[in-house]
């Protein structure tokens, strides 16, 4: 089946379609790393967003077990690439990617071309598309809507530590406020032996509250106010969006919480702190975007899915981190205080390991 | 004080050690590195010197180092040069192993401490580490990082402590056991036990190492700077499982079965061993990994310093990898280096792939008699080519392309011709068992049971199987636009898609284009598109739809290069392709190479106006022929590969620089150029074709034996030979070879004790610009690519040379040359005469340019603009001007590298077909002294312990009698086989009986190699003799495999003795290039 990438400026690409016979739209990305498509897929950052993958071979390895991606469902509104591989090998398949796409009603096509939409995309700017089969519909700008309601828990989830050698932080809690939160956040917390309290975008832990409509089964209330430090997760869409979030941090800095902002959640701090953020032309959707640590000679090749930047940085703070690439801002850090974040991906999933230190260097402030 | 702020001010001049020749396992990627290592000090206002003696690569050129001595790569010479010239500091990385070994050797004797060199980049002691085998396992495990352990035993109880300590399943291996004999795999006790035993019986001692059975082959290269800084350039996965050399596999970049996780977490474990052992420059980590559980590895290898892979990975991802490698040694940081392809971005990156490569290895064992055929742990490819595509498939079938053994594709007509089942093709690696796998796909053989027999992973069979399942449809339907596209996708070749369905190429062609399917220009800019690139780096795919560039039109000149290095096609082409490019910039022309060789100079991103990594096929250089419209195409001076395209290009319109390719046919077609040296009254040893063996023998009886036999379809073994007598061509021709009318042979008379000389000159519209004469030292019989080469032909007399200047004045006139072009003439009491001409440039055009310091490639694109020279150039060494040969200087001999240890069970005696891998060239006073360099430099030693000699038939004895009686003042013992030691002690020289191999008695042959006590040995065949007895094959094949140098061509061994008697290695001056020429 044939289907049509069909672009806000009129053009429109053919493609061999290999997900779910739908059509959807939304905001088109383009995201250059070459392994880890069922954790991108699965990260709730790109809800809304159409993907096109630059790496043209995508499915090798097939699709693992739940318990290896970044949320429990496909998260992109459809998938470009330009060559799709339906012949998987790897001993931790479970089912083919067409598969996946079909059972999550997720459209893919196969373009070609997908340098050319790249091109496209890098000097036009990220751009509203669709992808047509069957039935048209209209466009779809995901940057008005709320995403990061969309994606966040409706519950407080708790999880106790993982039994670790490496018992640092036993006992200390963190708060982690899901705005679309990978799970590989939570992963990196457990196994440091932090208890995580993921809460949703709204909630506010300040609040004495009883938990009503967030209680989930398995939770005794009373903790939920004690913790030692919060971390702001990564999440879609515009940041400006999330307010109650805005809100929820700047209690945490007027508290003098340990905070720890990722991603979305380094903007919702700069926010928080009187900083700004703009939209970016294109964005930064890679696993190779160096960022150089300000006032050292060390580089950090991060993973990065961001369609916003922090440009105006807040009282207090400095920047901390910097794109070597563009210059642009990647990480603020208080100048006394226990507040940081990053806009690069600490927990990675996909993509390198090299800044997983970020956690560490947080939680020794708890 | 800052280390990069001193490195600034007290590196003034920094010494660059080379790899030297050409051999199995260290090629041309370290003239890339090498290369790319001096431009990146000289943009630092630092002064190079270079100690290479290769004459052939691109480093040792005027424009690149500063100094330049073509002396051997050893502590010796080294040091030498260091007293000399005084550098402030030395570069041991991007010389390959020959490097590094030199630089261990230079700084355990302390010359480097000595003379105040500093050792720039990854620091000595990590450089130990890597190199002890014991301390580096050592090292790694209190890391935590696990390596697969082994251990030798000398009985059953020994090897089951080893395998209980080290895990089960475990591999045992008879210790010198000839084939593997006596090994197995266990995994228990019993089965251990069961097989212990028995390789017992064949060694005193055996292995015992884990056993990683199709384990994935995976690999980093890592990049590290003083600020600690590191980041891993590329990933690479090997095709071919664990157990065949990397080297030698099939290579994909970037990995393809790996999954996030797999891909990251060994990242992350190359990034650690990399920052343990504080690497400053280039790493390269190997790893094995299962593939049936989570993340069960093993770091298999680490180079600390360049390698090939790091010359593959730098052509797969655009990253210039030795350029910041010599950087960051400067004390560089990664941040403060810019990216040079795309210029906005950052050094300090790892590139992002939008596109796939894949590497196949190049063999040439067919030219080795004996050679076994299948491939392992021990490297036996000579050179490699690299594949671009947006599919596998396109990636894989553009390689297999590019080998330039006339393959189609995928599927090809290529099997082990040896009898063997399919299944035994597939279960026992060769170079042609990817071949296999294409027929047991078409056989419909399950994926699993190949998997289950190759350990190749089923990604790739199931890539392989969609090439195979397309001809299949294809065989079955009528073509359409769409299908058509459909294989152009998968790499298809039009010539392929023709066969398939009874048409011709060009027939596809225009159906193709008549279709509007056409490929697309794509740039390689290490970001996959995030960033506008400058690059010029370009490749060729049907899965696009847009061109990332656009046409030079007439401003833009097509090279053409010369593929995969290989038997007697190497780095000189690439040598004089890069040479035509710098040339092209003189005309105001745009130069746009096409190659497609990673270990490549002329496939560096800065060589050329833009670079075409693509196929040297007709289709691929039409193709961009079309998209570019240049004002035309050099096909001269990469090889015999583009000149074979000279043909096809012309009929289709393509315009070629130089000589008329229906000249070029006129000096390639035997029959015509016979006659045209017949009209001009040119003489040339008697030969003619012949369809039946009669015939050809009743030619042989006409004009004598021994003759010279060419065949043109060869069945085994090699394809030309000198046959003797009439049984011995008769078994020749029986064994070898098919004769019919389709497959005639060739056959000419063979002009014993010739003299072979070498005219390399460069014409103008049939006038000859410049010219030089060069001779072999071997009498005609051994290939001129085996050949020791002298220049100047001091014993060739002046009318020879005369009437060789008028020959090639006559032929450059009759085939209207314009270019180079290349005659070897036999030499025999004052008479000349022609064996061929090529119209194109040789093998020996840097050797000669360099030793003459007359750049023919500069007059040879001169030529082909019609632009005028100076006046005629007959030159010889130690003439600068034109005109006039002077009295010379110095002499210069080219040396070749044989790499037949590499080969299990390759003959090393020398004959018609070529099988030298590389080559070096030296400069003396006179020949002994550059000979002797030379030979040293390849690998030779002056001997101290033993001579062994072993002459065959009364000629052999009685020629190197003086030989052996100077020989015998070196005081060094001789040894000598039962004829041999008993005409030299009735000759009065005092010889020790060894007996032969075969004999089994002390003392024997194979002690003394085996021992130590041999480190010269001598051995010349009677030609005359039926056949070549098989003992003195065994002694020649021991010598190789004890690493004694050997000698079997009397010239050589004469000239071999003459220079050791008459020299001491502290004779030979040190002299830089610049000193000489």
């Amino acid at each position: 089946m044939i289907g049509k990438l069909v672009f806000k400026d009129g053009s429109i690409f053919e493609g061999e379609s290999f997900g779910a016979l739908l059509s959807r739209a939304g905001e088109v990305v383009f995201n250059t790393g070459m392994v880890g498509y069922p954790e991108s897929l699965t990260d709730a950052s790109y809800v809304g967003q159409i993907l096109i993958l630059t790496y043209p071979l995508i499915g090798n390895y097939g699709v693992p077990d739940k318990k290896y991606w970044e949320s429990d469902s496909i998260k992109i509104s459809g998938l470009i690439v330009s060559n799709y591989i339906n012949t998987p090998s790897h001993f931790q398949s479970r089912q083919t990617l067409s598969s996946w796409l079909k059972k999550s009603k997720v459209p893919a096509l196969e373009i070609k071309d997908t340098r050319f939409l790249t091109q496209k995309i890098r000097e036009k700017g990220v751009m509203l598309g669709k992808i047509v089969i069957n039935k048209n519909i209209s466009f779809y700008d995901p940057n008005k809507d709320n995403l990061v309601a969309l994606v966040s828990t409706k519950k407080i989830i708790y999880e106790p530590p993982l039994a670790s050698p490496s018992l640092t932080w036993q006992g200390k809690t963190v708060i982690l406020v899901d705005c679309g939160t990978k799970r590989n956040i939570i992963r990196s917390l457990l196994k440091r032996h932090i208890k995580v309290i993921t809460v949703p975008w709204d909630f506010d832990p300040f609040e004495n509250t009883h938990l009503g409509r967030w209680r989930s089964n398995d939770f005794d209330s009373s903790e939920v106010n004690k913790f030692d430090g919060i971390v702001i997760s990564n999440g879609p869409g515009d940041p400006k969006m999330a307010k109650t979030t805005i809100a929820t941090v700047k209690k945490a800095l007027a508290k003098n919480i340990p905070t720890l902002g990722i991603c979305l959640g380094h903007q919702l701090l700069a926010l928080a702190a009187g900083g700004d953020t703009y939209k970016l032309k294109f964005g930064h959707r890679s696993q190779n975007q160096p960022c150089i640590q300000e006032g050292t000679n060390r580089c950090f090749i991060t993973t990065q899915n961001h369609g916003f930047a922090v440009g105006k940085i807040p009282r207090g703070f400095k920047p901390w981190f910097t794109n070597a690439n563009d210059g642009s801002n990647e990480g603020l850090i208080h100048e006394k205080l226990p507040f940081m974040s990053v806009q690069f991906h600490p927990e990675s999933t996909p993509g390198p390991y090299d800044t997983e230190w970020i956690f560490d260097y947080f939680l020794k402030k708890l | 004080m800052d280390i990069r702020l001193f490195l600034k001010e007290t590196m003034k001049k920094v010494l660059i050690l080379g790899s030297g020749a050409l051999k199995i396992g260290e090629a041309g990627e370290f003239d890339y590195s090498g290369s790319q290592a001096i431009k990146a000090l000289k943009e630092e206002g630092i002064k190079t010197v270079l100690v290479n003696p290769n004459i052939a690569t691109i480093q040792t050129s005027k424009f690149l180092a500063d100094t330049v001595y073509f002396l051997p790569v050893t502590d010796f010479f080294v040091e030498k040069v260091i007293a000399k010239e005084k550098p402030d500091g030395i570069l041991l990385s991007f010389g390959g192993q020959t490097a590094l070994n030199c630089g261990i050797e230079l700084y355990k004797k302390g010359v480097l401490q000595k003379y105040q060199v500093k050792i720039l980049g990854t620091p000595m002691s990590a450089i130990l580490l890597t190199e002890d085998r014991h301390k580096f396992v050592k090292h790694l495990q209190k890391i935590g990082v696990p390596v697969p352990l082994s251990q030798t035993a000398n009985n059953v109880n020994g090897a089951i402590k080893i395998a209980k300590r080290i895990g089960f399943p475990v591999m045992i291996r008879a210790g010198f056991a000839l084939g593997g004999q006596g090994s197995g795999v266990a995994k228990n006790v019993t089965e251990l036990t069961e097989i212990a035993a028995h390789a017992l019986h064949f060694s005193h001692q055996i292995l015992v190492e884990k056993y990683l059975h199709h384990f994935k082959e995976v690999e980093y290269e890592v990049v590290r700077d003083e600020a600690d800084n590191c980041i891993t350039v590329c990933n690479m996965e090997n095709m071919d499982p664990l157990g065949i050399h990397t080297g030698d596999s099939i290579v994909v970049a970037p990995s393809q079965t790996l999954t996030n996780f797999e891909y990251h977490s060994l990242r992350s474990v190359a990034i650690r061993i990399v920052r343990s052992l504080k690497i400053i420059g280039e790493c390269n980590v190997q790893f094995a990994l299962n593939p049936k559980s989570s993340l069960d590895y093993y770091v298999i290898e680490v180079n600390a310093r360049l390698s090939r892979s790091s010359a593959l990975a730098s052509k797969a991802t655009g990253y210039p990898l030795a350029y910041v490698a010599a950087k960051l040694a400067l004390g560089k940081n990664l941040t403060k280096i810019k990216n040079k392809v795309t210029d906005v971005t950052q050094s300090c990156f790892e590139p992002a792939l939008d596109y796939i490569v894949v590497k196949i290895p190049r063999w040439d064992m067919e030219k080795f008699k004996g050679a076994d055929e299948r491939i392992g742990s021990g490297m036996k490819s000579v050179g490699e080519v690299m594949g671009i595509g947006r599919t596998f498939e396109e990636a894989y079938q553009k390689a297999i392309r590019m080998l330039d053994l006339n393959l189609p594709g995928a599927v090809s007509n290529y099997m082990a011709n040896n009898g063997k089942t399919l299944i035994k093709q597939l279960s026992q690696p060769t170079p042609k068992r990817i071949f296999a796998i294409a027929k047991a796909l078409e056989k419909n053989l399950p994926i699993e049971k190949i998997y289950w027999l190759t350990g190749i992973d089923p990604w790739f069979l199931y890539r392989i199987k969609n090439i195979v399942d397309e001809e299949k449809i294809l065989s079955k339907s009528k073509i359409n636009k769409q299908i058509l596209q459909r294989l152009k996708e998968l790499g298809f070749s039009d010539k392929r898609i023709g066969e398939l369905i009874n048409k011709t190429e060009l027939e596809i062609r225009s159906l193709r284009k008549k279709w509007g399917i056409t490929p697309s220009v794509f740039q390689i800019d290490t970001l996959a598109g995030e960033f506008p690139a400058q690059t010029n780096y370009l490749y060729l795919t049907y899965n696009g739809s847009h061109h990332d560039t656009s046409a030079e039109n007439k401003k833009g000149v097509i090279v053409l290069g010369s593929g995969p290095y290989r038997i007697g096609s190497s780095v000189e082409f690439d040598w004089t392709s890069v040479n035509t490019v710098l040339s092209l910039k003189e005309h105001n022309k745009k130069s746009i190479i096409i190659n497609c060789n990673p270990e490549t100079v002329s496939t560096d991103y800065d060589i050329s106006d833009k670079l075409y990594f693509e196929e040297l096929t007709f289709e691929r250089i039409a193709d961009i022929y079309e998209f570019e419209n240049p004002a035309g195409i050099i096909i001269s001076v990469g090889g015999q590969t583009p000149n074979n395209q000279a043909y096809a290009l012309n009929a289709y319109g393509c315009r070629i620089l130089g000589t008329n390719p229906a000249d070029i046919d006129k000096a390639e077609d035997r029959n015509k150029f016979s006659r045209l040296l017949d009209q001009l009254h040119v003489s040339q040893p008697a030969w003619n074709k012949f369809a039946t063996i009669k015939d050809a023998q009743k030619f042989c009886q006409k004009v004598g034996f021994p003759v010279l036999i060419r065949p043109s379809y060869v069945l085994s073994g090699s394809a030309m030979n000198i046959c003797h007598n009439q049984n011995e061509l008769l078994r020749y021709l029986k064994k070898a070879t098919l004769v019919s009318r389709d497959y005639p042979i060739t056959v000419s008379k063979f002009i014993e004790e010739a003299k072979e000389v070498e005219l390399d000159a460069v014409a103008q519209k049939g006038k000859v610009a410049a010219m030089v004469i060069s001779e072999h030292i071997e009498n005609a019989g051994v290939h001129s690519g085996d050949a020791t080469i002298v220049l100047p032909a001091a014993t060739i007399i002046k009318e020879a040379q005369t009437k060789m200047g008028h020959i090639a004045a006559k032929l450059a006139q009759a085939l209207s040359i314009s270019g180079p072009f290349n005659i070897q003439f036999l030499a025999k009491d004052g008479e000349v005469s022609v064996i061929e001409i090529n119209l194109r440039s040789s093998r020996t055009l840097p050797f000669i340019s360099k030793v003459t310091g007359i750049d023919f490639i500069k007059i040879a694109v001169n030529s082909f603009f019609g632009k005028q020279s100076n006046n005629q150039i007959t030159a010889s060494a130690g003439s600068r001007n034109g005109g006039i040969i002077k009295q010379s200087r110095f002499v210069a001999v080219k040396v070749p590298q044989f790499s037949f240890a590499r080969l299990t069970g390759a003959d090393p005696i020398l004959h018609v077909e070529m099988a030298s891998t590389g080559e070096v060239a030296c400069f003396g006073e006179d020949v002994q002294e550059a000979f002797l360099k030379g030979e040293l430099a390849v690998g030779g030693k002056i001997p101290q312990k033993g001579i062994f000699i072993s002459l065959g038939g009364e000629e052999n004895k009685q020629a190197f009698l003086k030989s052996t009686k100077n020989l015998d003042r070196l005081k060094v013992p001789i040894f000598a086989t039962d004829k041999t030691s008993a005409f030299l002690q009735k000759q009065g020289i005092a010889t020790k009986l060894l007996y032969k191999i075969y004999e089994k008695k002390s003392p024997n042959i194979l002690e003394y190699f085996q021992n130590g006590r041999v480190d010269l040995a001598i051995n010349l065949v009677d030609p005359k003799a039926a056949q070549d007895e098989s003992d003195h094959y065994t002694i020649r094949r021991a010598a190789i495999d004890f690493n004694i140098p050997i000698y079997t061509n009397l010239k050589k061994a004469k000239l071999f003795v003459q220079a050791i008697t008459s020299k001491t290695i502290k004779d030979l001056s040190i002299r830089a290039w610049h000193e000489y020429v």
